[in-house]
This record gives C-alpha cells, sequence and structure tokens, in this order.
C-alpha cells in the first residue's frame, strides 16, 4: 500500500504540474482527489490493514492529500494568474491615441484680464463697484473737474444722446467714482471695470467701445506714497515681483498731482525694443491724488479725508498679456481666436 | 511740440546727452516722445570745388567733372546735371557715403568713365528751396555757404542739431514755446534761465497816425496788441532762422511770415501778420462775425462764417478768423509795403470750438485753444518788432496799440508746507518748496505764492503739491501702503451669481464673446422684429459713427447672430457662444436707460439642436436655483422657427426665451438653418432664485421602478403629461423620467406613443405590491380622464 501511495503521489504531482489549464486541473482533483477518486479509493482500503498499519499509512495517505490539495491550489492560482496575464495582455490599448474630447468654454480674453485684476483688488480689501454707460454729462465731466468747453466734450470725441449735450455714454469709468463717493460711506476701496465710449473709428488699436478698469481710495491719511505702493503691489502681483515702474508727472482734471506709471516693457525687460519704441518702458495707467474740487463736491471733507484714484484701458492690458497685436481681434469673436485663450 | 536744442540753448545750457536730456525731462512732467537729429542719415558729405568740367564722350548730357573735395588729389565726378559751372562749391558725396533715405553711394563706371562719388541736389539732402531759397530745385545744390572743399556738409549746413518731440499736457500750454521748455528745463538740470527782453529801436512816425482797435467782446479777446513795419523789404529769411523753423517742424516762408513763426515757436504766442494796404478804414475791429459773412482764408478756402465765430475786422469786412487763419484779403504778398503784427489773446473755448466748426485746426488755434498768457501779447509783438530790425526787414513805426479789454488778475495760492507733505507723503523742506517754485518764477512772499501768468493751471495747494513733487521725483516719493481701518473686499450677491453663470456656460463648452453695446436699426428688421414692437424704442445716438453703430441695442439677438454669422462665413463648422449682454431701454421718467443684463446663448453645427441648449438651459436654471421653471411653446416669435419656440418662465413669469432661429432670419445673417439662440434675464432669474439647498436624508428603504408606455393623441404636450402623473402619483411618486417619444406605425396616425420611467419610493417602509398598484392604477385613471390617455 505503502508503494501504491507513493506512485499515486508521483502521478498526481506530476499530472498537476503538466495540467495547462484550469479544466485539466480540475480533472486531475477529480481523477485523485474526488470521491471516486484513486487516492479517495486507496483510503478507502484502510480498513484492511493491520492495526499497527493503518495508523502509518492514514499519517502517510493524509500528507499526501494535503500536499496534493495544497499543489493544486497553487497550480490553480497561477494558472490563474497567467490567464490574467494573457488576458491583459490581449486588452493592451495604444495610449498614444488622444482621448475623447472634452470641449470647455474659455472666458474671453479681455473678461479674463478683468477678473484676474479683479481677484488681485479684493485679496487687497477692495470691492468692485458698477455703475451706467449711459451716463449725465455732470458725473462724466463737471462733477470730475471737467467744466464746459473742455475738449474732451467736444461732440466729435464723445457720444451724446441729448440736443443740450446733457446725456452720453460715458466716455470713462470714472463717473463711477462720483456713484459711489455719494452714496457709499467713507472709507471707500472699490475698482470700478466697465465698457466706456469714445469716437474713434475702429483701427489695430483704437475702437469707440472699449475697458478700463478704475480704482478709487478714500480714508484718512492716504497719501501719493499710497498710490505708488498700492499701484506697485498691483504690477507685482500681475506680472512679478521683479518687474520694475516708473511714476511721471502727467495731467488729468480730476487728479492732483497727477501722475502715469509705466512697467518695463515686457518684450526687452527694458533693453529698448519695438514695441516699446525704444523707451524700454510702456505705459500701463494714469493716477493721482483725487482733486480736492472733486472730493469737495461729493461733499467730503478734504481736511480729513483725502484720496487717489487711478485708472487704465483693460484691452490695452489684455492686449500686452496675450501678445494681441490687433484690438478689432478682441470683438471680431472668431472662436480660433477664442479658444486660445 | 519739437524743440531744437540748439534754440534751448539760447536760454538755458544744457550740455548732457540726449538720452540724459530726454529722460529727465520726462521725469520731471515734460514727456519726450522721440528726438531726432537734423541732417540725419548724411555722412562723409563735404563741400567741394569743381575745378574742371569737360563733357562725356559717350553721352549727349553727362559731364566730368574734376572735383577738389580737400582730398590729397582731385576726384573726377560725373553728373547728369546741366547747372553746375567750373568754380562752383556743392556737395559732394564721397565714395562710401550715406544719404537720407539709406543710400549709399559707391564708386562706380558711369557710362565707361569711373565716378568716385556724387554730385546732390537739395532734395538728395531731405532739404528743399524753402531752405535754400537761393538754389534750384532740380540741379545740383551750387552752395553760397562760406566753406572750404572738404567741409563737412553737417557743419556747412549748419545740420546735426538735435530734435527732441514733447508731448505737452493740456494744462500747460506755455510748454509749447521755447522759453516754456527752457523754463523746465532750467529747474529740471538746475541751469541758469536768460530770458531776453527784446528791444526795438523804432524809426520815428507813431502807430496811431495809422490805425485804431476796437474790441467788441471783451470777453473772447481779452487783449488786443498791435505794432506795424513800413518799407517792408519781402525776401528769404537767413539761414540759422529758417534752419530754426525747419528744425521745429515748419516750413521757412518769406521773413515777415517767418519772423510770426519764429516768435510764435519762442514764445508760444502765436501772432500774424496783415498787409495794412487791405485793412479798410485804417481799423482793426474785433468782432463776432456777422449771420451770412464769408471769408477766404489764406489756404484759398471759402469760409461760411456764423455769429459764434470771432473774426478781425476792417471798417468794412472780416480779414481774419481770430485766433485760427487769416484772411487771403490781407495777405502778405511780394509787394506788401506796411504791415500790421498782430498779438492777441482770445477766449480758448471760443477758438476751438470755431476750428471745429470750419474744420481747420492750426498751430495757432491749437496753442489758443489751451489758453494762453493774457501777459504775453507785448513781448511776443516786441520781439517779432526786433527780429524785423534785425533782419533789415523794414521800418518798425514808434509806438505800440495794445487794448487790454478784460484785466490780468494775478492769482495767489497759500503755501502750505504740512499739507503739500500730508498729500504726497513726505518730508520735503518748505525751503526745498521755495526754491522750486521760485525756480519756475513763482515769487514768495511769505506764505503767499504769487502765480505767474502763463500758469492758469495752478489754483490750489495740490497744484503747488505737484510742482514740488515733480522736482523732488515723483520717483523718490516713498512707496507706501495703505494704512487705516482693514477692508473686506469681494464679489457682492449680484456678481457672485454672474461669476456662477459664466463659470456655467464654460464647464458646458460655450465660449465667451464680447460685442459692441451699439448697432443698427436695420437689425431688427433682420431679427423680423414687428413694426409696434416696444424693442423698436432704443436711444439713439446723435453723432453716431455712422448708422451701423447709432442705436443703443434693445435685444442682444442681433450681436449674436452678428458673431455667428462671422464665424460662419469664416467656415468655422460649429460654434457655441455666450455673451452677458447689456441692453439698454429708454425710461419714461429719466433720461438715462433702464440697462438689462442678459445671458445670451448661440449654437450651430456639431449636432446642435432644440433639445440640446434646451438641455443647457435647464442645467442652468437649475444650478442657479431658478424656482418654478416651465417652458411654453410659442409660435408667433418672428425671430424663432415657429414650431421650435419656447418661453422660459419661472413662477409664471418670462425670464427668456429659446428657440431654433426662423430660417428667414438665419438667411438674413447668412446662418445655417440650424442654428439655436436663447437668452436669459439675468435680474429676473435672480429675482426667482430659491433658497439655498440643505442636506436631504438618504433614502433608506428601495425604490420601485414601472415603466410607462401610453398611446394619447399627438398634439398633447409631454409637460401636461407628466403634470398629470405627478399629481396622481403622490405621495409614493418619486420621479418621472421621459425615455421615448414615437410616432408612426403601428401607432395610429394623429397618435404617438410617449413612454416613461416612474421611480416610486416610501420614506418610511419598503413599498408594498398594494401601494405601488394603487399608485399606478391612480395614473393611469388620472391620464386616461385628463387626456385620453392609455396603455399602449
Amino acid at each position: 500500500m505503502e508503494q501504491k501511495l507513493r506512485q499515486l503521489r508521483e502521478e498526481s504531482l506530476k499530472a498537476i504540474r503538466e495540467a495547462g489549464v484550469l479544466d485539466a486541473l480540475e480533472a486531475v482533483r477529480v481523477k485523485y482527489l474526488g470521491k471516486k477518486g484513486e487516492l479517495t479509493a486507496v483510503l478507502k482500503q484502510m480498513g484492511s490493514l493491520s492495526a499497527e498499519e493503518r495508523p502509518k499509512m492514514g499519517q502517510m495517505a493524509n500528507a499526501i492529500r494535503e500536499e496534493l490539495a495544497s499543489a493544486l491550489e497553487q497550480a490553480k492560482k497561477d494558472l490563474g494568474e497567467k490567464a490574467l496575464e494573457a488576458r491583459l495582455a490581449a486588452e493592451r490599448l495604444d495610449v498614444t491615441i488622444p482621448g475623447d474630447s472634452v470641449s470647455i468654454g474659455r472666458a474671453h480674453p479681455l473678461n479674463r484680464v478683468i477678473s484676474e485684476f479683479s481677484e488681485i483688488a479684493i485679496g487687497m480689501g477692495f470691492t468692485i463697484a458698477e455703475g451706467p454707460e449711459v451716463e449725465l454729462s455732470s458725473y462724466n465731466f463737471d462733477k470730475l473737474n471737467t467744466a464746459e468747453g473742455h475738449p474732451a466734450r467736444d461732440r466729435q470725441d464723445t457720444f451724446y444722446f441729448t440736443d443740450d449735450d446733457s446725456v452720453l455714454l460715458r466716455t470713462q469709468t470714472s463717473p463711477v467714482q462720483i456713484h459711489v463717493m455719494e452714496t457709499q460711506p467713507l472709507p471707500i476701496r472699490i475698482i470700478a471695470p466697465g465698457r466706456v465710449y469714445r469716437k474713434d473709428e475702429v483701427d489695430a488699436t483704437h475702437s469707440p467701445m472699449f475697458h478700463q478698469i478704475e480704482g478709487l481710495v478714500v480714508d484718512e491719511g492716504i497719501t501719493f506714497g499710497d498710490l505708488k505702493g498700492t499701484l506697485n503691489e498691483f504690477v507685482h502681483r500681475l506680472y512679478g515681483p521683479q518687474v520694475r515702474t516708473r511714476f511721471r508727472p502727467h495731467h488729468f482734471p480730476f487728479t492732483e498731482p497727477s501722475c502715469e506709471m509705466d512697467v518695463e516693457c515686457f518684450k526687452c525687460h527694458g533693453a529698448g525694443c519695438p514695441v516699446c519704441k525704444g523707451e524700454g518702458w510702456v505705459e500701463l495707467l494714469g493716477g493721482g491724488m483725487v482733486h480736492p474740487k472733486v472730493l469737495e463736491g461729493c461733499g467730503i471733507d478734504t481736511d480729513r479725508y483725502s484720496g487717489f484714484a487711478f485708472g487704465f484701458g483693460s484691452d490695452r492690458l489684455a492686449m500686452f498679456r496675450f501678445n494681441i497685436s490687433d484690438l478689432r481681434l478682441l470683438f471680431e469673436n472668431d472662436t480660433r481666436f477664442l479658444e486660445q485663450f | 511740440m519739437d524743440l531744437s536744442r540748439e534754440w534751448l540753448n539760447d536760454y538755458t545750457t544744457v550740455t548732457v546727452s540726449d538720452k540724459e536730456f530726454c529722460d529727465a525731462m520726462t521725469m520731471s512732467g515734460s514727456k519726450v516722445e522721440g528726438v531726432t537729429r537734423t541732417g540725419d542719415g548724411i555722412s562723409k558729405v563735404v563741400a567741394g570745388r569743381v575745378t574742371a568740367m569737360e563733357r562725356h564722350p559717350d553721352s549727349d548730357h553727362m559731364f566730368i567733372c574734376q572735383v577738389d573735395a580737400g582730398g590729397e588729389r582731385e576726384l573726377t565726378i560725373v553728373t547728369g546735371a546741366q547747372n553746375v559751372s567750373v568754380g562752383d562749391m556743392v556737395p559732394v558725396a564721397l565714395d562710401g557715403s550715406t544719404l537720407p533715405g539709406g543710400v549709399t553711394i559707391r564708386t562706380a563706371p558711369l557710362r565707361g568713365v569711373m565716378s568716385e562719388g556724387m554730385l546732390c541736389s537739395l532734395a538728395e539732402l531731405g532739404l528743399d528751396t524753402h531752405d535754400y531759397p537761393y538754389a534750384i530745385e532740380n540741379g545740383i545744390f551750387i552752395m553760397q555757404e562760406p566753406c572750404q572743399p572738404g567741409d563737412d556738409i553737417i557743419k556747412v549746413l549748419g545740420l546735426g542739431d538735435s530734435v527732441v518731440e514733447f508731448e505737452i499736457t493740456n494744462n500747460r500750454p506755455d510748454c509749447l514755446s521755447v522759453i516754456g521748455l527752457a523754463r523746465e528745463a532750467a529747474a529740471t538740470f538746475g541751469t541758469e534761465l536768460h530770458l531776453h527782453e527784446p528791444a526795438v529801436k523804432g524809426s520815428g512816425d507813431d502807430i496811431k497816425n495809422y490805425l485804431s482797435i476796437q474790441i467788441d467782446e471783451p470777453e473772447l479777446c481779452p487783449r488786443y496788441t498791435a505794432r506795424m513795419v513800413k518799407n517792408i523789404k519781402i525776401e528769404p529769411s537767413p539761414a540759422w532762422l529758417r534752419r530754426r523753423l525747419r528744425a521745429s517742424g515748419i516750413r521757412p516762408i518769406n521773413n515777415i511770415v517767418d519772423i510770426t513763426n519764429y516768435v510764435m515757436q519762442e514764445y508760444g504766442q502765436p501772432m500774424h501778420a496783415f498787409d495794412y494796404s487791405c485793412v479798410g478804414g485804417s481799423k482793426i475791429i474785433v468782432r463776432r462775425a456777422a449771420p451770412g459773412e464769408t471769408l477766404t482764408t489764406l489756404d484759398g478756402n471759402d469760409r461760411d462764417l456764423t455769429p459764434n465765430m470771432l473774426v478781425i475786422a476792417d471798417a468794412e469786412k472780416p480779414i481774419g478768423v481770430a485766433g485760427v487763419m487769416g484772411g487771403g484779403n490781407s495777405e502778405i504778398v511780394d509787394d506788401t509795403k506796411t504791415i500790421v503784427f498782430e498779438s492777441a489773446n482770445f477766449n480758448g473755448t471760443s477758438i476751438r470750438k470755431t476750428a471745429i466748426a470750419l474744420g481747420m485746426r492750426t498751430d495757432a488755434s491749437g496753442k489758443f485753444e489751451k489758453g494762453l498768457d493774457p501777459e504775453g501779447t507785448v513781448p511776443a509783438v516786441q520781439r517779432a518788432c526786433e527780429l524785423v530790425e534785425m533782419l533789415g526787414a523794414g521800418d518798425v513805426i514808434d509806438g505800440m496799440i495794445d487794448v487790454v479789454a478784460s484785466p490780468y488778475i494775478q492769482k495767489t495760492v497759500k503755501l502750505q508746507p504740512e499739507r503739500v507733505n500730508a498729500l504726497l507723503g513726505t518730508d520735503i523742506s518748505r525751503d526745498f518748496m521755495v526754491s522750486v517754485l521760485e525756480k519756475l518764477d513763482f515769487t514768495v512772499d511769505g506764505d503767499i505764492i504769487r502765480v505767474p501768468s502763463w500758469r492758469s493751471d495752478i489754483e490750489h495747494y495740490s497744484d503747488i503739491a505737484e510742482e514740488v513733487a515733480r522736482f523732488y521725483g515723483y520717483d523718490t516719493v516713498e512707496s507706501t501702503m495703505m494704512r487705516g481701518k482693514t477692508a473686506q473686499g469681494g464679489w457682492n450677491e449680484k456678481q457672485t451669481f454672474e461669476n456662477r453663470l459664466n463659470a456655467l456656460c464654460q464647464a458646458m463648452g460655450f465660449n465667451e464673446i464680447l460685442t459692441y453695446s451699439f448697432g443698427s436699426k436695420t437689425a431688427w428688421d433682420r431679427i423680423r422684429l414687428p413694426a409696434g414692437s416696444p424693442l423698436r424704442q432704443a436711444l439713439i445716438i446723435q453723432n453716431p459713427l455712422g448708422e451701423d453703430r447709432s442705436v443703443m441695442r434693445t435685444t442682444p439677438m442681433p450681436s449674436m447672430l452678428e458673431v455667428m454669422s462671422t464665424n460662419a462665413s469664416r467656415r468655422n463648422p460649429a460654434v457655441r457662444l455666450y455673451e452677458r449682454a447689456k441692453v439698454f431701454h429708454p425710461l419714461a421718467d429719466s433720461p438715462l436707460a433702464d440697462e438689462q443684463m442678459w445671458l445670451v446663448l448661440g449654437e450651430y453645427g456639431d449636432g446642435a439642436g432644440f433639445f440640446q441648449l434646451k438641455g443647457c438651459v435647464e442645467a442652468i436654471l437649475k444650478d442657479m436655483r431658478t424656482e418654478a421653471v416651465t417652458f411654453e411653446a410659442d409660435s408667433t416669435d418672428p425671430s424663432f422657427h415657429p414650431g421650435r419656440c419656447a418661453h422660459i418662465l419661472a413662477g409664471g413669469e418670462a425670464i427668456g426665451v429659446m428657440g431654433q432661429v426662423h430660417p428667414a432670419v438665419c438667411d438674413s445673417y447668412d446662418l445655417p438653418h440650424e442654428s439655436l439662440y436663447a437668452q436669459l434675464n439675468v435680474a429676473a432669474m435672480r429675482a426667482h432664485q430659491g433658497p439655498e439647498r440643505t442636506f436631504q436624508a438618504l433614502p433608506r428603504f428601495p425604490a420601485v421602478t414601472r415603466d410607462l408606455a401610453l398611446v394619447c393623441r399627438d398634439d398633447i404636450p409631454v409637460a401636461a403629461l407628466v403634470d398629470t402623473i405627478t399629481a396622481a402619483g403622490a405621495p409614493y411618486l418619486e420621479s418621472v423620467k421621459l425615455f421615448d417619444v414615437y410616432t408612426g406605425a403601428p401607432i395610429p396616425v394623429g397618435s404617438k406613443s410617449v413612454a416613461f420611467a416612474l421611480t416610486l419610493r416610501a420614506a418610511d417602509q419598503t413599498l408594498t405590491e398594494e401601494h405601488t398598484a394603487e399608485t399606478m392604477n391612480a395614473i393611469l385613471k388620472a391620464l386616461a380622464e385628463v387626456h385620453g390617455a392609455s396603455i399602449r
């Protein structure tokens, strides 16, 4: 019997090794370990053994059965892994084929620039103010220290709705300053992005409708130094801390002192190139201390309060930001343009 | 304003390089736009004397010249010009020389004879006969300037001057002059300003024997000053004067005209010269033009004058448009014998309006319109007479007529150093402030600052702060951050709402567009607005840039369709666009507009269809928590396909419209007929925004699903079926989802099959078979009763 058992062991282990597929392996299991299997049959003959031999053979048979079972288990696992590997290999994809396209819409580049600037302003404690585009001349001009007779009020520069020139399309976002100063409690810290209109024929750098962002701060002890500090902060957050600025005297009717701020040319970094006309600087915005006449016109006590204001064309900013050469592209809305940003 | 640095040095000596000069002037407030040099592009061109000439053997018109150009040997130069003779001094472009316009001259054979350079004409040097009236236009420039062979032509002709172009702001008309800029330069560089008091010898006689002046409009002409010159000899001005005018961008004409231009450039005071023989009645009257009066101006154009315009008239007729241009009837001509120099001060606004009305802005009107120095008339006329004597152009008659109609009163401002420092955020000493002001010719007596007459822009301590800061240096002022209360920045509720709309549209693949707020009335016809539509009530721009930009839009539709059309015409196969578009409606009780924001969606191509766009609209409304949204078929909106248009309502109120654009509208925009459009009123959406969402417990009991296929009349809207199902299915019906609509065999004509997936669920128990059956029966009963629908 012992020899029979040994022989069975050899045979069955060999069969397991040679079973290439799961079905064959199952057949091996049935053949040796099944109810009518060969090992089972041998075990059934245990009764005929002597009392001496029985435990010895029993032990041996059990050991073989366990060995077989575990070998079967291992072989099954190995075969399963192999089968999985084969399947995975068959399922291989060319991962360099492009993915299914998902179209995500884009913000208009101009509005993107306005949002970016607004977010920076919000981080610096500004809120966003708005005002009407069809505006009274008194808000667009008079209250901004731009009296009757000022060239900006000419019909060749400004769009009017009435014979007496009292209603117009705002030529600047500055009237929002007046609305805010007339209605909001002090202190004030706002920016006002919006559309403005001037009677310019369309070309690569002009449009009868364009966009500005206005800024206004009114509080106790606001200085020209604060204007510089705030604008520098904007520039550094927009273009990076390494970008240099310079402030030049300029003239606006509603600020005094007034300035223009230049930034180092984006293209040549100050060396001089066609973009900056060789100057190394690009004009970015205008600003100044709110003219005391303007503050007083809004009922603000200039002995206690002072303020600064600034404004710039956001279309120009977008053109710089995205290297857009022609303003007209912004208003054509060709999707091949819009999808670039 | 073009400034000759050579001329500037008459008044203050600034020797720094052009770059340094331009940078410093820009930073002190006189912005430099650029700098050029006269004679730019000319190199290796020298004076040369023609020593011998012979005809070219192989040419019928060329000459071979021997030229002494200062070198070791004479040069052989071939020329085709006919005006050269032996002994002439001419400009010689040597081998390797350059001329304006990038021309390089090399030794080269001309019909077989080697020519070692070129003899130059005026034009080849970038000049013309206005610069050198003794020369001829078509021929070699035979120079009369004192020079030796070999002298550099730049030196000989006085070229090489730096001309600096300034952008002068409107508040500083005083800087539209050499003297004004010299004052700024002296303050910028700390140099001495040498002002010059014009000295006129005179020749006896008395102007009062010749002329009287009367100002009828003291407001429009505060001052009028005149002097006269007799025995005029009209001739070209000397070279130095012509050169300075040329450098300043002014064309030399003759001595008298040049003197008026020279003085205008130097003093900033426009001048005019009248031929005295044409001043009828020996009288100058400054008055408004009479209705119907006309004048032919110096440029030869006939001008219709109106009483809004100020004219200079003699006893009978206008002889000049004040401050703009003189009349042809009193022009200086070659045989003019006696002239009147006018040096006047006019109201800037009046001059500007006149210049605009006549469509002629001149150098003079450009200066006057900014408001000139009321005290500037006398020095300018004196300078002009001094130049007349210097040039020997005539005999200055003694005396001056100086009519002051509105006297000038000097302005004063209080010096408040602490206030200036508080405004600037600086700690500048009072002494520094005073020194800056004094350099600019302000006078300071104690705390009183007396403002010079040419600085009408100064009236306030903030103006003084700017003067101080300009020379302290804007860049020197320390950058600081605002102190004071910490402010809370942020978007307000409305802006947050709009930002979210933006994000949604982009997430659904719509690209944002941006269009003009104004358009044409014809757009109303293109979108088939009915004649009586309230959208045809619009704000009209009175002075538009053409009809197509004359009307404030009342509907955002044309702008979107135009952009879609642009894209279609450029063969972009599919577009998905959105805009946040403002429209403008006239108000009954205000001259301003009711400005409303619409969210506009437009698309064509790539499977764009009604239900695709409707899905987007529904997603937007759902995300924005718009309450009680319904869609109602509208077959009457003429802009849309009558069977594919829906009004969008919230709580029964119209908040928008969507649909397939009417084919006729598509045709008028050259759009594909499958173009879809939707618009939602942003304010109305906000008005119908529901409360913030809160957490709903997840269902604990399983749902039962049942499919329901119905047959009903074809014209029953699905929405009506859903309403009935929803009402009858309470309390267990959780959701109704349409999954099929079918017409055609075997469904009878006039009927349709509609299939829904229903989900039933109870919150507190697992639904029993009885509950489910009851609910389904109730639904079927209601459908049969209300719609005559039966199970398929």
